[in-house]
């Protein structure tokens, strides 16, 4: 090729060439979110990257330091919206352990089954979306089908769609309503059956297939040094999970398998993510099975609105209870505590310290999506900027975690 | 978690020999202070002891005490993915707050340290591009500290925020940020 170049140039004059820099979003189908990302190219080739973020900043971890620990489980819905169930089971998991409770074992299971219902419905959209930045359409309609099966679950369990704010200190809001638990089996029956047909729609398509195999490949090494967790980090052979090993609830009863891939590209991350699920209906399976019958939130007064809400009506100190959590809410004892779980996007970690008033000194939030959109800088060296996508998608970030 | 653990790690973090503080340990992760300039060193000394191998660094965050002085302070917590470990480092700030980097031994603290300068100007010496990460170029102040408001102040922008003078950072002034991107 250069030789051709080389014979076409006129005889003394140089090959006009210069470096561009394209802004790539912050509104663009590709970036998943308000993701803006300055390249700089050299032809087809991506010879640096330098991600501006902060479109979605709220402030979350400002607005908690005023907000009583209660109030601050919207925020928490908001950080990865495409499974609120798990931000609010890692933030309910640190106040807990800073006030030293445990929520009742069924608590722990309806907590633990939300959070996989979660996961499987934050990889689906990825299972989809990977897929589309690619031109395959097709995959993300069949994920968003299964995704609104999740979506009907959750409106049923919690009364909403997305922000589920379904944890509480020591708890969860209410009871599992009646005639959901077949419902869920029946979703765990389908499912493994549709994810067949995502592979099946994905195995055999070579435009994916060549776009993801062997691209973006991030050995072991980097991605441990990139702070890489969740699905991506396994998809580079590292055998890491917080749910296994360092079990948090009830997660040390149920029985599953840690996916690790070897070849650290895109398409492993992206086959990390639907195996996964399969693990998740597993544990969801194990859930329904094991769930005891029992309080779903803890019996004490100064933490908990009263159980039986008929209470609040005819006793004083009922109302009184009620009034001051839902005016006050609730002093935790001073200290701190970095609590973690395993989120769909790798490390979720809450680090909170308390000054004994019931509203947090610091809140510091560990967003999984802002550290592995940082392996951007590690990947895309001198690679072609059609690859870039297939790398930003395969990383699956979520612009509001990202952005906290 | 094991019963010979906490010894374990403390004996081997008390060879270490530097001026390192044990804080003791809270809901299960020992906690350490160590000075602003050892911190480069002590970090390298975790990831590299062949019996500790903190190599994954979770996070780092700034923490404003205000008004406690020294005022502020950073945070790291590392684990290791050998021993199933956690720990937490501390490192509590002059005025101006201002500490070594530590990208020389996790690059994925790039981000983080930039976010503590962002939220708490906090500078980190060393960093190879120590820019507003969150906040748009030309945000004046640190919105994260404890005395900025949380609505911001007053300006043709934001009706709501709080009246008084725009914030003055006799700190910010002097620093030469070094300037990355374009």
């Amino acid at each position: 090729m250069t030789e051709v170049t080389e014979l076409m140039r006129p005889e003394g004059e140089a090959l006009n060439t210069k470096e561009v820099l394209l802004n790539l979003g912050p509104q663009h189908p590709s970036t998943h979110g308000v993701l803006r990302l300055v390249l700089q190219l050299d032809g087809e080739y991506v010879e640096r990257v330098d991600p501006h973020i902060g479109y979605l900043h709220r402030g979350t971890e400002k607005l908690a330091e005023s907000f009583t620990y209660t109030q601050i489980f919207p925020l928490t819905d908001r950080l990865d919206y495409l499974c609120p169930p798990s931000n609010n089971l890692a933030f309910a998991l640190a106040v807990e352990k800073l006030l030293g409770i445990e929520a009742p074992i069924r608590a722990q299971y309806i907590r633990v089954m939300m959070a996989e219902l979660a996961r499987i419905s934050g990889h689906l959209l990825i299972t989809g979306a990977l897929p589309m930045d690619l031109g395959a359409m097709t995959a993300l309609l069949y994920a968003m089908r299964e995704r609104e099966m999740i979506m009907d679950l959750l409106e049923m369990i919690t009364g909403a769609r997305m922000h589920t704010s379904y944890c509480r200190v020591g708890g969860v809001r209410e009871d599992l309503p009646d005639g959901v638990l077949p419902k869920i089996r029946e979703f765990c029956e389908i499912f493994p059956n549709r994810i067949r047909d995502y592979e099946r729609l994905i195995e055999n398509n070579r435009v994916f297939l060549s776009r993801t195999q062997g691209v973006g490949v991030i050995s072991a090494t980097d991605a441990i040094d990139l702070g890489l967790s969740g699905p991506n980090l396994r998809a580079s052979g590292v055998d890491w999970d917080i749910r296994r090993d360092e079990p948090y609830e009830i997660y040390d009863r149920l029985d599953f398998d840690v996916i690790t891939r070897e070849e650290g590209d895109c398409y492993s991350r992206w086959l990390c993510r639907v195996d996964e699920m399969r693990e998740s209906i597993r544990l969801i399976e194990q859930c329904m099975e094991q769930m005891p019958e029992g309080p779903f939130q803890v019996d004490i007064p100064t933490i908990a609105f009263p159980v039986d809400k008929e209470r609040v009506h005819c006793s004083m100190e009922a109302l009184i209870q009620h009034f001051d959590l839902s005016a006050y809410g609730f002093d935790v004892p001073a200290g701190e505590v970095y609590s973690v779980i395993e989120a769909p996007k790798g490390e979720l970690g809450f680090y909170i310290i308390s000054d004994g008033s019931p509203k947090p000194f610091r809140m510091k939030v560990r967003a999984p999506s802002f550290v592995n959109l940082q392996a951007l800088f590690g990947v895309t060296n001198a690679r072609y900027l059609a690859d870039m996508i297939a790398v930003l998608g395969s990383l699956d970030p979520v612009m509001a975690e990202v952005d906290k | 978690m094991t019963g010979e653990r906490p010894v374990h790690l403390t004996a081997i973090i008390g060879s270490f020999g530097g001026a390192v503080e044990n804080l003791g340990a809270a809901h299960g992760i020992y906690a350490f202070a160590v000075p602003p300039e050892q911190i480069v060193e002590f970090c390298r000394f975790l990831k590299e002891h062949p019996a500790l191998e903190f190599d994954f660094l979770s996070d780092i965050c700034g923490v404003d005490h205000y008004p406690e002085t020294p005022r502020f302070e950073t945070v790291y917590h590392l684990y290791s993915l050998k021993n199933k470990w956690r720990v937490r480092i501390k490192c509590r700030l002059g005025e101006p707050p201002h500490v070594p980097t530590v990208t020389g031994v996790w690059r994925t603290a790039n981000w983080h340290e930039r976010e503590a300068w962002d939220m708490y100007g906090i500078r980190f010496e060393g960093h190879p591009d120590l820019r507003r990460i969150y906040m748009w170029e030309g945000f004046e102040g640190f919105p994260q500290r404890k005395d900025f408001p949380l609505r911001g102040y007053k300006d043709k922008l934001n009706p709501f925020g709080a009246e008084g003078p725009p914030p003055t950072q006799p700190d910010l002034a002097t620093n030469d940020i070094p300037q990355g991107g374009r």
